[in-house]
């Protein structure tokens, strides 16, 4: 992730007869970032990924893709740099999966082409099917096929819209591990996806859009940024003085319980800290100085979703 | 500048399509055996006795039926290339690449008259060897004689060529592959009534008239392309809205709370 960006975009906005579908978003991706745009159902996700393939033309605003600025002059030769997987795999089902990838690279007018596209079935592994036709192929093996066709131009960025929807937890799987190949050849990589795990696990920045640009940033910058860090801790019985033994600790913001509470069982008690590690060992001490058996101190870890829904989960999820 | 690669590519692709769906093969064979059996008829039961009005007659209607087979099988087909493509979800990939309006209409285009235009011909080569074969011979020096026999040779591929251009042209701008192929043979309709009009003498038929015609329809279908790939709104297809490029439209904005940053690579 050096140098130029591979997608600037700033200040774009796009209005579908006078519905605004992407208002106002700017970003920017590193060169190799795998790079997750999340939101909910009509946010703008795919109009966004519409705009920078040259697809559809801004209503406001500017970008460039793969170092060239958005507009009519530079349309082909982006494309040309450029790949889209998009939803729904796009195959002529008449046609082979070797045909199909074929024909597309034709209209890439790509050199050996018959290596080209051996190679692209390899690294989704689907060379073993390249006679057949797609129309036979299981939904996740269109997948692959379409992710093949997106990789046969070799492209400097990679828009990916949706590319495990539908698709069942194995074949997602696969989709995944070959965008983490990717990940390892230096394609940047521009994800659209609605599942927050797959995102978290994936990519190195995400942005949460809801027709406007609403957070981005690492999924742990994220999660600092919008909640309070903190301790899980559970005692075998309650703490007869909580408020003694949390009181005095300078790591510790606040506390309250949480769980089980009361009668002699296990307890929970949640603490804010500013530093997890730092406050952990004294904690530890307290409770032990305070009587307490301690049965296990954690970080409290928030997901993904817990940040998109923070940001989203207030009804403005839906546009 | 048309690339004759990206070109050749999208005219193997559809003709490789149009071979495997035995829907177009059966269909685009039954059209021109029925249009090759009723003049064949027509001619062959005519009798060496008939008036020479009568005669007239039979030949004008038997030299214009062909006429049909190069104007509805293209109509149809091409009806369907783009919004048919467009309901598959083929059409968005293809657009991501760097093909040109003009490359991809023109292949398409290519690929339809092909097969359309080869069909044609060889239902009406069938049909003059039949004539010739076993019309009785007065019949058929009426046909040889007619006018409009050297004129359907040259208007089979204007006519085509027409319907394809008109079919496109309508596929690009629906939603729907059934209203695209009702438009399509509706609109195809004035230029095979121009010629039935002058099958059936109503408009005299001149050699002069039918090479203003042909050179006219020529014309049409070569400017037709560009006009056809101009009608082809990439955003449209996709969208289903059409362009509207640079224009803000003040006060639709929703406004929501200001973007939180937090770190960044580039």
């Amino acid at each position: 992730m050096s140098g130029a960006p591979a997608i600037e975009v700033s200040h774009l906005s796009k209005v579908f007869g006078g519905r605004s579908a992407v208002d106002d978003v700017s970003f920017s991706v590193g060169k190799g970032e795998v790079f997750g745009f999340l939101g909910p159902n009509g946010a703008g996700k795919t109009t966004t990924v519409r705009m920078l393939g040259t697809l559809i033309a801004p209503t406001s605003g500017s970008a460039s893709v793969a170092g060239l600025p958005l507009g009519p002059a530079n349309d082909a030769e982006i494309r040309q740099r450029i790949s889209i997987t998009t939803e729904a795999p796009g195959l002529y089902t008449r046609l082979t999966v070797a045909e199909n990838l074929d024909f597309f690279a034709r209209l890439y007018g790509l050199p050996g082409r018959q290596a080209r596209i051996f190679e692209a079935l390899s690294a989704v592994g689907l060379a073993d099917r390249a006679d057949d036709l797609c129309g036979s192929l299981s939904k996740g093996l269109k997948q692959r096929a379409s992710l093949a066709r997106s990789l046969l131009n070799e492209p400097e960025v990679m828009f990916l819209d949706e590319p495990t929807s539908g698709l069942d937890p194995v074949a997602a799987h696969d989709v995944l591990e070959l965008v983490n190949g990717l990940r390892e050849r230096g394609v940047t990589v521009f994800i659209t996806t609605h599942r927050l795990d797959e995102a978290e696990r994936l990519c190195d920045r995400v942005a949460i859009l809801n027709t406007r640009l609403r957070t981005i940033g690492t999924p742990d910058e994220l999660r600092r940024t919008l909640f309070t860090r903190s301790l899980a801790i559970t005692t075998a019985a309650p703490l007869d003085k909580p408020d003694e033994v949390f009181g005095g600790l300078p790591a510790v913001k606040g506390w309250q319980a949480s769980g089980p509470a009361g009668g002699n069982g296990p307890a929970g008690y949640v603490l804010s800290v500013t530093d997890p590690a730092a406050a952990a060992p004294g904690v530890t001490r307290a409770l032990v100085a305070g009587g307490a058996d301690v049965l296990s101190i954690t970080e409290t870890r928030h997901s993904l979703e817990d940040v998109y829904l923070e940001l989203l989960g207030d009804g403005e999820g839906r546009s | 500048m048309i690339n004759t690669v990206r070109t050749g590519a999208v005219i193997r692709k559809e003709l490789a399509e149009i071979r495997r769906n035995k829907f177009i093969i059966v269909t685009s064979s039954i059209l021109p055996v029925v249009f090759l059996v009723e003049p064949t008829l027509s001619i062959l039961l005519t009798k060496a006795s008939a008036t020479s009005a009568m005669l007239a007659t039979r030949v004008d209607v038997s030299l214009f039926v062909p006429l049909l087979v190069p104007v509805l099988i293209p109509a149809t087909m091409s009806a369907f290339s783009v919004v048919g493509e467009r309901e598959q979800g083929t059409l968005e990939p293809v657009l991501t690449t760097p093909v040109t309006r003009v490359e991809l209409i023109g292949g398409k285009a290519a690929a339809i008259f092909m097969p359309s235009v080869g069909l044609s011909y060889l239902m009406f080569g069938v049909f003059i060897a039949i004539v010739a074969l076993f019309a009785k011979p007065a019949v058929a020096t009426e046909m040889w004689n007619a006018p409009q026999l050297p004129a359907e040779v040259v208007f089979i591929p204007l006519l085509a060529a027409w319907a394809i251009w008109v079919g496109l042209a309508v596929s690009s701008q629906v939603s729907d592959t059934r209203v695209a192929q009702q438009f399509s043979v509706l609109a195809s309709l004035p230029a095979i009534a121009l010629v039935a009009l002058m099958s059936f003498r109503i408009v005299t038929p001149s050699l002069w008239l039918a090479v203003v015609l042909a050179v006219a329809l020529l014309a049409i279908d070569c400017g037709a392309c560009f006009v056809v790939a101009g009608l082809f709104d990439r955003e449209r297809l996709v969208t289903g809205t059409r362009s509207r490029q640079r224009t803000v439209v003040p006060g639709t904005v929703r406004r929501l709370p200001p973007v939180r940053q937090s770190g960044g690579t580039s």
